[in-house]
């Protein structure tokens, strides 16, 4: 039943997607959502379907990050070469780290990725490009190679809306391929997956580097879109925030770290100004109540729900 | 279906928080962005808002006809906040003008926002003067005092009474580093010598490792490159262990709340550099009576400075006849700002707000005859002694 | 003034001390995170939001009760470690059997709750609690001046470190604690009360954070976020100790404080990053840890 549904589905939220700016919602905030369910897709690749908990994602996404602001600003880059040595810069990061934590399991995993993180966030403090604490401020966003100027917030929301689908789509080939079967296979029985002759390390490896270049991708067009890029965006709690999405929104889906990410953002957005400083309050009891209660998240839950349903009429 | 539903909801909550936006939207809109809950929160914080109610008051409540309403939030001293709520009130809620900051490092973020946006705003609290130099822009006023008056002041005052080698500990961000600079410059240009400095970041707790590299370096002079918080746990620390008794300490940045919560015994003999004093005169001092009924204490420099550019900014609405940006800016370099907080003012080509500045040192508890008794003039700086002369460093004010 | 490699002996000496009293708290807490994870599995992220509850029990103490410090020293972590009691019976215990990176999760939300709730009554900026008289004052030593206070912070943190390590390694006591995580239900079929002692195990590791609060709350400033960055290097301590380990985390983190020390004289600006670098270089090298064992 799903899988007729789940297309037509699809469907409706594009369409939707396509028309936001017409139905007077702020476009920037729903940017800032698209770049934030990117990064919860590519964290997702690695937490849900490779079963590697990552504690220190935030890395990826501010280097790259600071990579395109700083070559747009000082070295006068055009918007796409900057975004794809964005790209390129937090997919070199994500070998780098990749490398030294994927000798490691679970626990030990998520602290040389916490450790490896952290000591990105200082060296993106005190580096001189920076910016330290200001960050880099004023950053133009530029044009698709030299044709489509990005002022607007309706040119740069369609053109982050196409990134978004096609990530979205690329994510979905990968699952499906080969590589992403052996992926789940690594993540369900890792001791089979060995004895079956599978090259463990190089599968994890390519997981952890295509996540971080995808969470690369998501940091540099927020960076365009919000024109600055600030060490919030190396800092362990956004790392937090990212684990946090897939988790509400369902680790073994595909739309959940989408859904995860929009309550997440939304909530921010509209109750920071309502009730301040509860937001990190709430956030923190959602992060208990959904490991306690709900580990399979919204969409998990659904689908449990809707296949029980299926089952018994 | 259940996602039905789910997009039924939301758009329902969407058209509610358009509705709300649209009620507000033929006001006259001031926002005020700044630090209400970190360590700049004691300088201007929740009682900034409070001024800026009482000069919409003291204006008649209303300009050209419309209403004015008032918009708060707080950046917890981060740009990226700063900048995006600059930018959403922009957008999404037609402010017509935001004023606040104090962190200098989130000015300068805002300050870019409101060139793009084109939005008056209004720096208060933030001290580094590059906003009026080579972060300057048309919508961008720099209000209070700025890092080259606080160094003209009591750098000045300290260097020519015998400190002559200085060692800064810094706030490690635009503010702290611009102060230090400033500081610098002045200490050379009066035939001192700067001997080295330590960062710190914003917000440490935990001053010890940082002034035991200042006690090592042997300068006369420990000079605090920072403000808030940071200046009251740095002397604390200080006094911990026993800095001042081979240095003296100098706050380049120190408000009328940190002398209060440090204490008169810690405090005394301090030199500030401040804008303006509660004690002044009998029009401060009725002033300052309204404001503490309201809020509790004496406002400080920067509070009256709120209530200050409030009014400034409403006048020039009013002499402009709208609220176009670009007007009303023309008509606050017009201005002429004689009120509680200033006299003879005026908003130069770059920015800057000139006025007077005054140098204070703080009394002794025997000096002291009553609550917030703290201060006693040293001397008077005239505006332009005070904030210096135009640098060039601003395309709109070239030097002449 | 003397000098040591064009560094002044003062600066040294100091910086040292410095140090010191920085690994003693890294070793209290690392201890806590140790005892509870060897003994419960519990990838403890909450350490640091307890070590800032214990902080604010006496600055609370002070301020609506008038409970001076000594007092304090045991009054605040016994009510901390209740309410960890609290919530490891509501929580913790549901997660024991799963994945240890559930726990890790759920402390993780706690801690956001924690810090979040009193950083909207108190602000971020820290308050002051002012040093006990009796260890006010510094001793002018000559070659370097040493707060009394801070003498103190590291006295008493290796005394707890130590005898903690002695009663959990060389006591009946900790035998049985010891024996209670590799065979349980056979322990439980000698009659011993495991359960109990598990609740208690982590009333302790957290009492011991708490305890570590209120030693530093006259040295820092207590602020609700005062834990926050503390939690990331106690646990780069734990791994680099060997997480099990309880020798291992109290020798870590003292000499992590020493190092640190060293590196703000040499080279401040690394000073933040130097515990993780060692960190990850142990983890490539020694998995287990200095004094783990796999």
């Amino acid at each position: 039943m799903s899988a007729r549904l789940t297309p037509i589905l699809y469907a409706v939220l594009l369409v939707l997607a396509v028309c936001v700016p017409l139905l007077g919602v702020y476009p920037v905030f729903v940017m800032q959502l698209l770049c934030f369910a990117m990064f919860a897709c590519a964290y997702n690749l690695l937490l849900g379907f490779s079963g590697m908990l990552s504690f220190g994602h935030a890395a990826f996404l501010g280097s790259a990050a600071y990579a395109t602001c700083w070559l747009v600003t000082a070295q006068h880059w055009g918007t796409v070469p900057a975004i794809l040595a964005g790209v390129a810069v937090s997919a070199i990061l994500g070998t780098i780290i990749g490398a030294i934590a994927i000798r490691r399991r679970g626990i030990y995993f998520a602290m040389i990725t916490l450790a490896l993180s952290q000591i990105v966030y200082f060296v993106c403090l005190e580096a001189k490009f920076t910016g330290g604490e200001n960050g880099i401020q004023g950053v133009p966003r530029g044009s698709v190679l030299g044709i489509v100027p990005l002022q607007s917030d309706i040119a740069m929301y369609y053109f982050v809306l196409a990134v978004f689908v096609l990530v979205f789509l690329f994510i979905y080939r990968i699952i499906h391929s080969p590589f992403g079967q052996v992926l789940k296979a690594i993540r369900d029985n890792e001791p089979r997956a060995t004895s079956l002759g599978y090259d463990i390390g190089r599968h994890k490896l390519v997981a952890f580097i295509l996540s971080a270049a995808i969470a690369g991708l998501a940091g540099s067009l927020k960076g365009l879109v919000l024109g600055f890029a600030t060490l919030s965006d190396v800092q362990q709690s956004t790392s937090g925030l990212v684990i946090l999405m897939p988790l509400i929104g369902g680790t073994g889906t595909f739309f959940g770290p989408v859904i995860g990410a929009g309550v997440i953002i939304t909530l921010q957005q509209y109750l920071s100004d309502r009730v301040g400083g509860w937001v990190t309050v709430i956030i923190g009891a959602i992060f208990v109540a959904c490991v306690m209660a709900f580990r399979r998240g919204v969409v998990g839950e659904l689908i449990a729900l809707v296949g029980r349903k299926t089952k018994t009429s | 279906m259940k996602f039905g539903k789910m997009t039924l909801t939301a758009a329902i909550a969407l058209t509610a928080v358009m509705a709300a936006s649209q009620a507000m939207a033929d006001d006259v809109i001031i926002g005020d962005i700044d630090d209400l809950s970190g360590p700049y929160a004691d300088v201007i914080g929740k009682g900034g808002i409070e001024a800026i109610n009482m000069a919409i008051a003291d204006f008649g409540g209303s300009v050209l006809g419309k209403k004015i309403s008032v918009m708060t939030t707080d950046h917890q001293n981060k740009p990226d906040i700063g900048a995006s709520k600059f930018a959403e009130w922009a957008d999404q809620n037609h402010v017509n003008m935001i004023l606040g900051g104090s962190n200098t490092g989130v000015s300068i973020a805002m300050s870019k926002k409101a060139l793009e946006k084109k939005v008056p705003f209004i720096a208060i609290g933030a001290a580094g003067a590059s906003l009026t130099n080579q972060d300057c822009n048309a919508y961008t006023i720099h209000y209070a005092y700025d890092t080259t008056s606080l160094a003209n002041g009591t750098a000045t005052a300290m260097v020519k009474g015998g400190a002559k080698t200085w060692f800064y500990l810094t706030a490690d961000y635009a503010f702290g580093t611009q102060l230090q600079e400033a500081a610098s410059k002045v200490v050379e240009a009066n035939g001192g010598k700067n001997v080295g400095s330590v960062r710190a970041p914003l917000g440490t707790s935990d001053f010890s490792s940082f002034l035991v590299q200042a006690q090592g370096s042997g300068a006369q002079v420990l000079g605090l490159a920072n403000a808030g918080a940071d200046t009251q746990n740095s002397i604390k620390a200080a006094n911990e262990f026993g800095i001042g008794k081979t240095m003296k300490v100098v706050a380049l940045l120190g408000f009328i709340s940190d002398v209060n919560a440090l204490g008169l015994k810690t405090a005394q003999g301090l030199t500030l550099t401040t804008s303006w004093y509660w004690d002044a005169n009998d029009e401060t001092r009725k002033f300052s009576k309204r404001f503490a009924d309201k809020v509790g204490h004496p406002p400080g420099e920067n509070q009256t400075a709120y209530y200050s550019a409030t009014l400034a900014y409403l006048n020039a609405v009013k002499a402009a006849g709208t609220t176009d940006s670009d007007k009303v800016m023309a008509e606050l370099h017009k201005e002429k700002i004689n009120d509680v907080y200033a006299k003879g003012g005026y908003i130069r080509a770059d920015g800057v707000m000139i006025h007077d500045m005054y140098v204070v040192q703080v009394k002794t508890p025997a000096e002291s005859k009553a609550p917030w008794d703290y201060y006693k003039v040293i001397s008077t700086m005239k505006g332009e002694e005070a904030f210096g002369p135009v640098t060039g460093l601003c395309k709109l004010a070239p030097k002449s | 003034m003397t000098t040591i490699f064009g560094y002044p002996l003062i600066v040294i000496l100091s910086q040292l001390m410095l140090g010191l009293v920085n690994g003693s708290f890294y070793a209290m807490l690392s201890l806590g995170v140790a005892v509870i994870f060897g003994l419960m599995g519990v990838v403890n992220f909450a350490h640091g939001a307890f070590y800032m509850l214990g902080a604010f029990g006496a600055l609370l103490g002070l301020q609506w009760f008038g409970i001076g410090y000594w007092p304090s020293l045991i009054l605040s972590p016994l009510i901390v470690g209740t309410i960890g009691i609290v919530l490891e019976r509501l929580l913790l215990r549901h997660l024991y059997k799963l994945d240890p990176l559930y726990g890790l999760l759920v402390t993780f939300g706690l801690a956001l709750v924690a810090e979040g709730s009193l950083q909207n009554y108190f602000g971020s900026s820290g308050q002051s609690y002012p040093v006990p008289s009796i260890l006010t004052g510094t001793w002018n030593l000559g070659f370097m001046i040493l707060p009394i206070y801070r003498a103190w912070v590291i006295l008493a943190s290796v005394v707890v470190s130590f005898t903690t390590w002695y009663v959990i390694e060389r006591t009946r006591l900790g035998a049985t604690l010891r024996a209670a995580t590799q065979n349980a239900p056979l322990l439980q079929a000698f009659g011993i009360n495991v359960p109990r002692m598990v609740v208690l195990t982590f009333g302790g590791g957290v009492a011991l954070a708490a305890l570590a609060g209120v030693l530093a709350a006259p040295v820092i400033q207590v602020s609700p976020l005062m834990g926050q960055s503390l939690v990331i290097v106690v646990f780069a301590v734990v791994v680099i100790g060997g997480m099990g380990s309880i020798l291992g985390s109290v020798l870590g983190g003292l000499g992590l404080g020493v190092i640190e020390g060293f590196t703000k004289v040499l080279y401040p600006e690394a000073s933040n990053i130097v515990v993780f670098v060692i960190m990850a270089i142990v983890l490539v090298v020694r998995p287990a840890g200095l004094f783990g064992k796999e």
